[in-house]
């Protein structure tokens, strides 16, 4: 987690919640977020993957895009993503990325269709200049509508169906990847059955003054207790999900990052997006290098920065590290050359100066969990 | 007996010409969960001021340092299967390794009790 931003830090609609519940505020993108709350990271991560947890993720850059007449707002979109926005129904959701002239990623973002326009959930850190590029780009065609005063919840784990369903009923049903409008206290807000912990759960998009109340109202279900960024991180990591500036970033491409299966497969052979030729080429021939997952022998955490060695050969680097505390264990993610890449292949991380040995494994390190119906 | 603290939020209890150190009961706060503990082998020779220790929590890496020069003699081995000892007890079951010191003049510039008690409610 990076502060990138000098200046007064901004405040989500729950900055007021978050001191009461007794958060430990820090500074994140900008803004002044909950890394955690009084009962600790790993009580948080164990609650999100045995109950459900609600996260504060309004940080996150929320845009609606509206085609100008005669004009589609998915045909705009496919020229700065990789992604199948023409193939999106009503109602589905895609994860992409925006990318740059040499296939790196400039973010990897949320986009819904609601069937009038599109729905896009940015990083935080990367907002403002996403914002930008999508300006320059699409303002010929599309109607662009910044939204970053919105509140943004993430309700995840296991029991999150049924304490939303009890505010929500309409939710029960809905499947992974999937939004709609849905009132809940009487506010009308836009739920997708989505998040970034690789378990069950939604993504509830509120009108800024509601979000207090909807928030209150979630965290009085017996199933939901509050969750932090720290969480959200070492949640996120064991699900092998990548955290952009540190995963992926303006130097990795998707196919580097092992995100091809979020290329559509027509787009994939006809391009028409930033990078196409990079990534193109790297489908055909194979890209460089590779992200992989690490599990380290014993119990010394490599974290960022570590460097991984095959019999004292640098051949990558970890990306990201930690403690996974659903399998007890340290769990790494990095870069490695292709012909280095094969699961099983021994490593060593640097941790400390020391080698630790380590194998290349599948990720995720903890199954996925979505509800696909 | 005596126990003495440093600006890096790390006691030593010296009984004799033997210290025993942990981190404080704010560091461990401060810290959050942690996860890994790695202390150094008996018999290691170590100045003070030098990295001795690594205590890791979810978050993040921090170097435990010695907070004066001698020999380790003596490493809590238990911390590596319950790290959690350092959250519950910092001062207590959550030491993390003992010097036998010959410069006992090293510790002159730590702070005592009140003194540490000051430094912490000055960090606000």
């Amino acid at each position: 987690m990076t502060e990138t931003s000098a200046g007064p830090l901004k405040r989500t609609p729950l900055h007021a919640l978050h001191r009461e519940l007794g958060a430990r505020l820090v500074p994140f993108a900008g803004y002044e977020m909950p890394v955690q709350y009084p009962t600790g990271i790993l009580a948080e991560h164990t609650q999100t993957r045995t109950a459900a947890g609600l996260f504060d993720v309004s940080h996150m850059g929320q845009v609606r895009l509206t085609a100008k007449p005669g004009q589609s707002a998915a045909k705009a979109v496919e020229t700065l993503v990789p992604g199948d926005i023409s193939g999106l129904q009503p109602g589905q959701q895609r994860y992409t990325q925006l990318t740059n002239e040499t296939g790196g990623i400039l973010d990897d973002l949320m986009v819904t269709s609601t069937g009038d326009h599109l729905l896009a959930v940015l990083n935080a850190a990367c907002k403002d200049t996403d914002l930008a590029h999508i300006q320059k780009h699409l303002s010929a065609t599309c109607e662009i509508e910044p939204m970053f005063s919105r509140g943004l919840m993430a309700l995840q784990g296991p029991q999150a169906a049924q304490a939303l369903t009890r505010l929500a009923p309409s939710v029960a049903t809905m499947k992974f990847m999937t939004g709609t409008y849905v009132t809940i206290d009487g506010v009308q807000c836009y739920v997708t059955r989505s998040g970034y912990t690789g378990g069950d759960g939604y993504e509830i998009s509120t009108p800024a003054e509601a979000t207090e109340a909807i928030a209150r109202k979630l965290l009085a279900q017996p199933e939901v207790k509050p969750i932090g960024l720290g969480a959200r991180d070492s949640l996120r990591l064991e699900a092998g999900l990548c955290l952009y500036g540190h995963d992926i970033d303006t130097t990795t491409t998707p196919i580097e990052a092992v995100l091809l299966w979020s290329i559509g497969k027509e787009r994939r052979v006809q391009g028409g997006f930033p990078g196409a030729a990079v990534i193109q080429k790297q489908i055909a021939e194979g890209a460089p290098r590779k992200r992989v997952g690490l599990l380290p022998e014993g119990k010394a955490i490599a974290r960022e920065g570590a460097e991984i060695a095959i019999g004292g050969k640098i051949v990558g680097k970890v990306t990201s590290g930690g403690f996974s505390p659903t399998l007890g264990r340290a769990v790494a993610m990095g870069y490695v050359e292709r012909a280095q890449s094969a699961n099983g292949t021994k490593v060593e991380l640097v941790v400390r100066g020391k080698p630790v040995p380590a194998e290349i494994s599948p990720m995720p390190f903890v199954k996925h969990a979505y509800y696909r119906g | 007996m005596s126990t003495k603290y440093t600006n890096e939020h790390e006691w030593i209890r010296i009984e004799g010409d033997v210290g025993t150190i942990g981190i404080t009961s704010y560091a461990q706060e401060q810290l959050g969960d942690v996860v890994f503990v790695e202390v150094p082998a008996v018999g290691r020779k170590v100045a003070k001021g030098e990295s001795v220790a690594v205590v890791e929590s979810v978050k993040a890496a921090s170097d435990i340092y010695a907070p004066i020069t001698g020999e380790v003699v003596e490493s809590n081995a238990a911390l590596a299967d319950s790290p959690g000892d350092v959250n519950a007890e910092p001062t207590g079951k959550g030491w993390f390794f003992k010097i036998k010191f010959s410069n006992k003049a090293e510790l002159d510039g730590l702070m005592d009790d009140a003194a540490y008690d000051a430094f912490v409610k000055s960090l606000g």
